[in-house]
């Protein structure tokens, strides 16, 4: 039998209503007890006094990169990256080299994980065969071969008749299909929020309307079909919107947004960090897709997590190498290296209660992950023994050469941030400790 | 007729003012541009017509320097000019040649940059089909660099060269209306005279339907953007207040210049517009049109022009027309800023 205690630290777990000084007792890597002096006998003790214990984060949307992007990003990498960011669970999305739409896929994945992994990785499977947007993926058998969830994600499901289809096709499995939410003939050759800072730098912009008029079908369909349909990162204040409205009829409807929709706007393109001739940095560690948009549209994001409208944060986490950011802009590749600032970046805009909230149980009940991993995102008893824990107030330098992603593309360079994760607990064994 | 030692005495000097501070390391845009700078340029580029109006047109004020032009971009009377005015500066002017983009022959844009200083280049010219290319390519050299135009978004010499031609013929243009008009949206030529003429005090109006205007410009607005203001902190950053306007005739209303861009063919198949034939009934530059203007207002064009669709013929060989001026004006604005770059390089 082996034991962890977490002494006395400020326990948040929002599925239990908790949010107390208390120890966290860990037995055979599953939560035992959380209570008072619940770990005074224990052998192994973690002092958490002064910090903020959170059951382990959940990220429903991050690229691993592998199989076919090994320079980009790996299981183990991404994984060690997750554990940096205080994530215990992490959801890979399938556009991979091949794609993952297959059982074999899956499996790979799955038993990678298993070997190379540092922390849970639950698969997320195509839609599409090939996410090539034709026909669909053999949606049953990856259900039974592991697949939390289907999405075609770095496109959508352009086809609104085939979406339908995959909709009706998952319901009856119970797995929700995300849907990265994108007009391809609105946003063709964009490569930034269309607005003033495009106008600004001679950019093609994607307008809002290719995101909401994608939200807009999805919501249709989904009321249609009676079957879940989850938005993935959510940009815009219209989106937000029409998700608002239509959790109000009641259709089955989720969404998330991503840090960096949060609290980073499109004037991070004009502006990076850094003494730059000219002035203008055309920041290609700010190019991400959906583009980071206007204040108002993440004020609205922020108000939609908040009111419930938007479920949950995911990272998007998107690591690329070096050479696929330093280069023109047009040609920069898409997505921030999210996982280990993800914490920090929220907290300057949402409290660390709603965070923690965001990141814990909501991704969960958004994805309907419980029913597999019994309790997952939750400190109760049985629940897996994953546990967070940060100091909300510690001051750091986001300094990328240090992450261990091989994404080092962040906009956050140089940045002084607060809030940090100074130890994250895996099934009961420190994974990763400051 | 003058004494031939005397001739040739006078092809070695240039009668510039030294003592205007310049310090600008490299021309990406004239967004950065003071009214003083710009003057700075109009007086060396003032010079400079001197010196290309000699039978020797020569004078060695870059001798030893290299200048690489690198163009991923057709360009006849840009890369020309640029080769003209280097070598009557007496530079060695190497043009390399860039088909289709870097990514697509496998080697970096910065890689290519940091070999071309690496073998010597002092100034570095460059045209590229994405915005911003230069911005990145001076993070990563010391060599100088010049914009000679980057995809939809600055073209300084042009504009320059512009502001040189109307000030030719208008003197000052604080307050003189100067009408723009044809694809905005994607044109660099336009946005960097918004800016030059802005630093001017000319007061700009843009021409086009709404399907060529850059995104979030509003007729009666400006390039305010449609929706969410821009926080305060960023206002001085976004392009300068300019009057906008759809129907041709009413913009070149009291209009002292009338600059007509060119039409690229590929905005019908974007779906931007019903028709060249259309397109030409509303907008082009016709003598009609131009009758509203002001008695004798300037007519210019960048080039290369589609007469007959954005112009019409009449309108581009009138004598009101100064285009072949302008190009002519290139070589000159282009010695002015190779030298005073150089000047700020020694």
């Amino acid at each position: 039998m082996t034991t962890l205690a977490i002494r006395g630290g400020g326990v948040i777990d929002p599925a239990n209503s908790i949010d107390a000084i208390a120890d966290v007792l860990i037995v055979d890597g599953r939560i035992a007890a959380v209570d008072a002096d619940a770990g005074k006998d224990s052998s192994e003790v973690i002092d958490a006094r002064g910090l903020v214990v959170s059951p382990g984060f959940v990220d429903i949307h991050c690229h691993l990169r592998q199989p076919g992007f090994e320079h980009k990003e790996t299981i183990a990498t991404g994984t060690l990256a997750a554990a940096r960011g205080g994530f215990t669970t992490v959801c890979a999305m399938p556009n991979t080299e091949p794609p993952i739409d297959s059982a074999a896929a899956v499996e790979f994945i799955l038993r990678t994980a298993q070997i190379e992994g540092v922390v849970r990785v639950l698969p997320i499977a195509c839609v599409t065969r090939g996410r090539a947007g034709r026909e669909l993926a053999e949606l049953a058998e990856l259900a039974g071969a592991g697949a939390v969830a289907f999405s075609d994600d770095g496109s959508p499901v352009a086809d609104a008749h085939l979406m339908r289809r995959a909709l009706e096709y998952a319901g009856m499995l119970g797995v929700p299909v995300i849907d990265h939410c994108e007009d391809p003939a609105l946003a063709a050759g964009g490569v930034m929020h269309e607005g003033w800072v495009s106008t600004r730098l001679g950019l093609k912009g994607v307008p809002a309307a290719a995101e909401e008029t994608m939200v807009a079908r999805n919501i249709a369909l989904a009321d249609e079909t009676g079957s879940r349909i989850h938005i993935a990162h959510v940009s815009t204040a219209g989106s937000v919107e029409l998700i608002r409205a239509a959790k109000a009829r009641g259709v089955p409807v989720t969404a998330e947004v991503t840090p960096h929709h949060l609290a980073l706007t499109h004037e991070a393109v004009l502006l990076g960090p850094g003494e730059v001739p000219g002035g203008l940095t055309y920041d290609t560690n700010a190019k991400a897709n959906p583009p980071l948009r206007t204040a108002a549209d993440a004020a609205a994001c922020v108000q939609g997590l908040l009111d419930g409208t938007i479920d949950c944060i995911a990272t998007d986490h998107a690591p690329h190498a070096t050479q696929d950011k330093l280069c023109e802009f047009d040609a920069a590749a898409c997505g921030i290296s999210g996982l280990e600032t993800a914490l920090a970046l929220a907290l300057t805009v949402v409290s660390l209660e709603d965070i923690v909230r965001a990141l814990t149980i909501s991704p969960v009940r958004a994805l309907g992950l419980d029913p597999r991993i019994e309790s997952l995102g939750t400190l109760s008893v049985g629940a897996p023994g994953d546990v967070a824990l940060i100091d909300p107030d510690a001051e750091w330098v986001v300094e990328p050469e240090t992450f261990a992603s091989k994404g080092k593309n962040t906009p956050l360079a140089g940045r002084t941030l607060r809030g940090r994760v100074v130890a994250t607990v895996y099934e009961g064994r420190v994974v990763w400790k400051l | 007729m003058k004494d031939r030692s005397e001739r040739t005495a006078a092809t070695t000097t240039l009668e510039t003012r030294e003592s205007v501070p310049w310090t600008r390391r490299h021309i990406l845009d004239l967004d950065d541009f003071t009214r003083d700078e710009i003057e700075t340029v109009m007086e060396t580029a003032d010079a400079m017509k001197e010196v290309l109006g000699r039978d020797v047109p020569r004078v060695p004020a870059l001798r030893g320097r290299t200048l690489i032009t690198l163009f991923y971009e057709a360009s006849t009377r840009t890369r020309a000019s640029f080769e003209l005015a280097g070598k009557a500066l007496g530079a060695d002017v190497i043009n390399v040649a860039a088909s289709g983009s870097s990514v697509e022959k496998g080697e970096s844009l910065v890689d290519t940059v940091r070999t071309l200083q690496a073998v010597g280049a002092d100034v570095l010219i460059m045209r590229h089909g994405s915005s911003g290319a230069p911005y990145l390519v001076a993070r990563h050299v010391q060599a100088s660099i010049i914009n000679a135009g980057d995809g939809w978004h600055a073209h300084p010499t042009q504009a320059l060269l512009d502001l040189y031609t109307m000030r030719a013929h208008l003197g000052d243009l604080r307050g003189r209306r100067i009408v723009i008009v044809g694809d905005i949206a994607h044109s660099r030529v336009a946005r960097s005279n918004i800016w030059g003429l802005s630093a001017m005090g000319a007061q700009v109006v843009v021409c086009a339907p709404p399907t060529l205007l850059p995104a979030g410009t509003r007729v009666g607005a400006g390039f305010k953007p449609a929706r969410p203001q821009p926080a305060d902190v960023y206002e001085q950053l976004a392009l300068p207040p300019v009057e906008v306007e759809t129907n041709l005739d009413r913009a070149v209303e009291e209009a002292d210049v009338v600059m007509a861009l060119r039409l690229q063919n590929e905005r019908m198949s974007a779906g931007l517009l019903p028709s060249l034939r259309e397109y030409a009934t509303l907008y082009q530059l016709t003598e009609e049109r131009l009758s509203r203007a002001r008695t004798g207002a300037l007519v210019m064009h960048p080039g290369p022009m589609n007469e007959g669709i954005e112009i019409s013929p009449a309108v581009a060989s009138s004598l009101q027309s100064v285009i072949e001026e302008q190009v002519t004006n290139g070589v000159a604005i282009r010695m002015a800023v190779l030298y005073l770059l150089a000047r700020s390089r020694s």
